[in-house]
């Protein structure tokens, strides 16, 4: 067995034993058990990194077997410097996830354990599947968990949320699938990606495809206009989940078009830049904008997450290797940062049961040690130098300004609404005098907070201070992409 | 004369009439209430025919017995070997119910049952329009009792009723259309037959005016809209292990019919029918989705579904034959038969659970009895909600494939009006899947109204899980499954 498929399958393995020996009898057990699977699961892709070579933009780590025989389907795994940091990041964010569902789930236990650890499983598949059948499995697959988890530990609203989510996203992925029936059908019978990257294809056929697999990643990114469905499910979920979907699953869709779209149909995906352009730079100022004058927390930080994906789909439409690469170094970076901003809300959550803004005031004077860690997100979310959340946009404006001035301009004032509505909101919640009985009694984080959040402070100062590991794994992946989208393909 | 070989490419069908003739008579001494005895006998009855059938198709050879009367193909016996297994399933998970509503006085459950199989295996094989229309009204007419099985009861009466009246009509159509196509061709054999459409010297008109009667009948079979209005009534009034009995193991049947007929015997006219078989498919994924929506029985939802779910099967043998072209015939049905049997056997699950749930005087069939399933029973609810997942077409569920296999077959016919039709079945699975959402969101996110522990026999229980976990694990692997449809269909169509 790889080291990809160990780590696409320890966690799967691991959840499907919780689904069948755990009981909320033994929680307690359940818990650690998901805790060893999470850092098993977390270990396991380390060698993927220290293994991992940087002066080739080759698939590492390959796997290659037969798996459906009569489509051709293969059992198809490997990673680039694309989608090395992901598989990591994935298998990361699931350990802090399981840390901090520990003592806020109290009913079924050992599912919603076994929901995330299978969860994490199968977007590493995703991250890592060369074969257009095998990503859409994974794809997929995802759904399934995602939606059990809203609706089953969600808040008040959660059964609306959870279809929402769920029908939303297949709606995209559906035309996605129809796509890629094409695309075997074009290349004669093959669902290899690499195949497919070299297809050549008429200007129609690529127009199509484009907007095929614009269907499936937007939505899930997800671009303004289809964005409204994050916000909603955002709000209702559990905090895990929420984190899940900020940190991971939205950057499913982002990798999509790396993958998908942009190699498969360059000459689209160039004629159709300024569009892309146009919506991501609606994202980063007018949901920006939208983000300010939220009440709810949680939404606040979902539609700041809109914009920030905003950067990261600018970044990789403008075609320039700072861009691209600012693009991906943005969604590792909010991938800690987001997942961090949700686990924050989830501490305060957990304690006074509310995520309007309103019902805290003055949080620093009963629980500074958390307001410390708050602060230091909050600062990587507007993107302060040192933080991870600087060195994506400060990429992706630069790249931006190469292409064109007025572009980056109208990104880089984005910063300035993304200060205004973190900082806003951190002064509301944590600042001032303590306004209500509610934030009097707070206590302060315990050990277990305490780790969960250092583990993504560490990650997030470390990425800030000193980048160049995540960059230099990149460079030669996005110059050979850059290389590759910028050869048309028409026939 | 009857030469050796033929005995032996019914050989199967003869054990399956002997014993059924045995367990009639065996039963008349059988004083345990729950016939213990007549469904170990049946059980081994039926299990012994599956795996002769099972053998037939892994010796893969094509008997044609009887003067042509019969066919032993692989396609032939591979379907019927499935709906051997299915009958026996449902058989497993119906006896617990039955015995608890008084139907299990006599034996009849099991010899229909068998009888029924019969005319499904009849059907399977024949070559003949009248042998298949044999095996038909065989099948149908132990259905119809079966329906009424529970005869204190009015909706079951009701549905059996209905059953009949309609489906009498159906098998008028069919046999109508059937004996134009006889007038026109001078013959009943389905290789002839074909040979006389093929030679071009027939009168198109003749041919057509028949084609749309033969159409219409098996329509009617398959439970497609417009012919489909018997089909929530009856899967609605028949008690729930009669349903399952007539919702999984005759849609083989009805398959390898519509295969007959319509391939092997009338493929010159796939541009005709080929038409039909499209306005069917639109209708019935839009009215079947559609409907199903706004049902609370889940029954009825499931018969809404079915329709619709019919509707892709058509959808695959509507994408044989493109512009004259037969080549991406083995595609296009092979697909449609690995729809069909993935269909059935996620229906003999989510029925499994229908009835483990339901208990004496309580029927269990209102979406809202499942309300907190998950809460009474994790195995239960995961394998419910793995059959909802599948048949609303997530991966990695077996029914993914399916509709997979349906769609590669619709993009590869090539043209405009195939894709189109396409992006239709695919809009409409998307519809699909919200009321089958639906019922995993009444058992994980709803509270139980009753924290009743759900208990079954040991083989239900067993058969149960491991339905369940075919249909998990043949969404991981669904490549033996392909393979062999696709073999099955070639050799079909070789000859």
């Amino acid at each position: 067995m790889g080291l990809l498929s160990l780590a696409i399958w320890t966690p799967i393995a691991f959840g499907v034993v919780l689904l069948a020996l755990g009981r909320d009898e033994q929680a307690g057990v359940v818990r650690w058990l998901a805790l060893v699977g999470a850092v098993v699961s977390f270990l396991v892709t380390l060698p993927l990194y220290s293994g991992f070579r940087i002066d080739t933009a080759a698939m590492q780590f390959v796997e290659k077997g037969m798996w459906i025989e009569r489509f051709n389907v293969n059992y198809h795994l490997g990673v680039d410097g694309i989608s090395l940091w992901f598989v990591l990041l994935t298998a990361f964010i699931n350990v802090v996830v399981v840390i901090a569902g520990w003592e806020a789930i109290t009913r079924r236990v050992n599912q919603y354990m076994a929901a995330f650890l299978i969860l994490s499983g199968l977007m590493i598949g995703v991250f890592s599947a060369l074969d257009g059948m095998l990503f859409y499995v994974f794809f997929e697959a995802t759904l399934i968990p995602m939606y059990l988890i809203i609706g089953i530990w969600g808040g008040p609203n959660k059964i609306y949320a959870a279809f929402k989510f769920f029908l939303y996203t297949l709606l995209g992925s559906l035309l996605m699938l129809v796509a890629l029936v094409f695309l075997y059908t074009k290349s004669g019978g093959s669902f290899d990606l690499m195949t497919w990257h070299k297809l050549p294809l008429s200007a129609t056929a690529q127009t199509l495809l484009f907007f095929s697999f614009f269907a499936a990643f937007a939505v899930k990114v997800p671009m303004w206009p289809v964005h409204t469905w994050l916000p909603d499910v955002h709000v209702e979920a559990p905090t895990g989940g929420s984190a899940v979907l900020a940190a991971i699953m939205l950057k499913l869709g982002a990798y999509g078009f790396l993958r998908f779209s942009m190699p498969i149909a360059p000459d689209a995906s160039r004629e159709w830049a300024w569009l892309m352009i146009a919506l991501s730079l609606i994202a980063v100022v007018y949901v920006g904008l939208v983000a300010m004058v939220q009440k709810d927390m949680k939404k606040l930080v979902a539609y700041s997450s809109v914009a920030h994906m905003g950067f990261v789909t600018l970044g990789f439409f403008i075609f320039n290797s700072i861009g691209v690469s600012g693009g991906l170094v943005q969604m590792i970076a909010h991938g800690f940062v987001s997942g961090a901003m949700f686990l924050c809300i989830g501490v305060l959550y957990d304690r006074v049961h509310s995520r309007e803004i309103a019902s805290y005031g003055g949080v620093v004077n009963t629980m500074p040690k958390f307001t410390a860690f708050a602060l230091l997100f909050a600062m990587a979310n507007c993107g302060l130098p040192g933080t991870a959340g600087f060195v994506g946009e400060w990429m992706v404006i630069l790249g931006a300004v190469k292409y064109n001035f007025w572009i980056g301009f109208a990104a880089a004032t984005a910063l300035i609404f993304g200060a205004a509505y973190t900082l806003w909101m951190f002064k509301r919640v944590y600042l001032g005098p303590v306004t209500n009985d509610h934030v009097r009694e707070l206590t302060d984080i315990n050990a277990r907070e305490f780790l969960m959040l250092a583990l993504l402070a560490v990650a997030v100062l470390y990425m800030g201070i000193y980048p160049k590991p995540f960059t230099d794994v990149m460079d030669v992946s996005v110059n050979e992409f850059l290389k590759h989208v910028a050869l048309s393909k028409l026939n | 004369m009857i030469d050796k070989l033929s005995w032996i490419a019914v050989y199967p069908e003869i054990v399956l009439l002997f014993m059924a003739c045995l367990i009639l008579l065996v039963d008349l001494f059988v004083r345990n209430p729950r016939r213990t005895s007549t469904y170990v006998l049946t059980l081994l009855t039926l299990g012994l025919v599956a795996l002769l059938n099972g053998l037939y198709a892994v010796g893969g050879q094509t008997i044609y017995a009887f003067g042509n009367m019969v066919v032993s193909d692989a396609m032939g016996n591979w379907l019927k070997s499935f709906a051997a297994i299915a009958v026996m399933v449902a058989l497993v998970y119906g006896r617990p119910y039955a015995a608890d509503r008084d139907m299990l006085r006599g034996g009849e459950l099991f010899t229909l049952s068998m009888l029924a199989y019969l005319g499904m295996s009849v059907m399977i094989s024949g070559n003949n329009f009248l042998v298949i229309y044999l095996g038909l009204e065989l099948l149908t007419l132990s259905s119809y009792a079966l329906v009424a099985l529970r005869r204190d009861h009015a909706a079951a009466t009701e549905a059996a009723m209905k059953y009949f009246v309609l489906g009498a009509m159906a098998s008028g159509f069919l046999l109508y259309g059937l004996s134009m196509i006889y007038g026109a061709t001078g013959s009943l054999d389905i290789n002839t037959v074909f040979k006389a459409v093929a030679s071009g010297q027939i009168k198109h008109q003749v041919l057509v005016f028949g084609l749309v009667f033969v159409v219409a009948g098996l329509a009617f079979k398959l439970g497609v809209v417009p012919f489909h209005m018997w089909v929530p009534d009856v899967y609605h009034g028949a008690p729930t292990a009669v349903t399952l009995l007539v919702a999984s193991a005759p849609k083989l049947a009805a398959f390898a019919m519509v295969i007959r007929l319509l391939v092997e015997g009338l493929l010159p006219l796939a541009f005709d029918w080929q038409q039909m078989l499209g306005v069917l498919a639109v209708a019935s994924l839009l009215v079947g989705n559609l409907a199903a929506i706004a049902q609370t029985n889940l029954k009825r939802m499931l018969a809404f579904s079915t329709i619709a779910q019919m509707g892709f099967v058509l959808l695959g043998l509507l994408a044989g034959v493109v512009n004259g072209n037969v080549l991406s015939a083995p595609n296009a049905y092979s697909s449609a038969m690995f729809y069909v049997v993935t269909y059935v056997l996620t229906t003999l699950a989510t029925f499994g659970v229908i009835m483990l749930l339901a208990r004496e005087g309580f029927e269990s069939e209102e979406i809202t009895d499942f309300a907190g399933l998950n809460q009474r029973s994790p195995l239960y609810a995961g394998v419910m909600a793995i059959c909802m997942f599948s048949l609303a077409g997530i991966p990695p569920l077996v029914g993914f494939y399916a509709k997979l296999a349906v769609l590669q077959a619709l993009v590869a016919a090539g043209d405009m009006a195939h894709i189109a039709l396409a992006v239709f079945a695919v809009m409409m699975s998307l519809i699909g899947a919200f009321y089958y959402l639906r019922v995993v969101k009444v058992m994980y996110f709803d509270s139980p109204i009753t924290a009743a522990t759900v208990t079954a026999p040991m083989d239900v229980r067993a058969v149960l899980s491991i339905n369940g976990a075919m249909v998990l694990i043949l969404g991981i692997v669904p490549g033996g499954l392909m393979a062999l449809c696709a073999d099955a269909i070639v050799q079909m169509l070789k000859t």
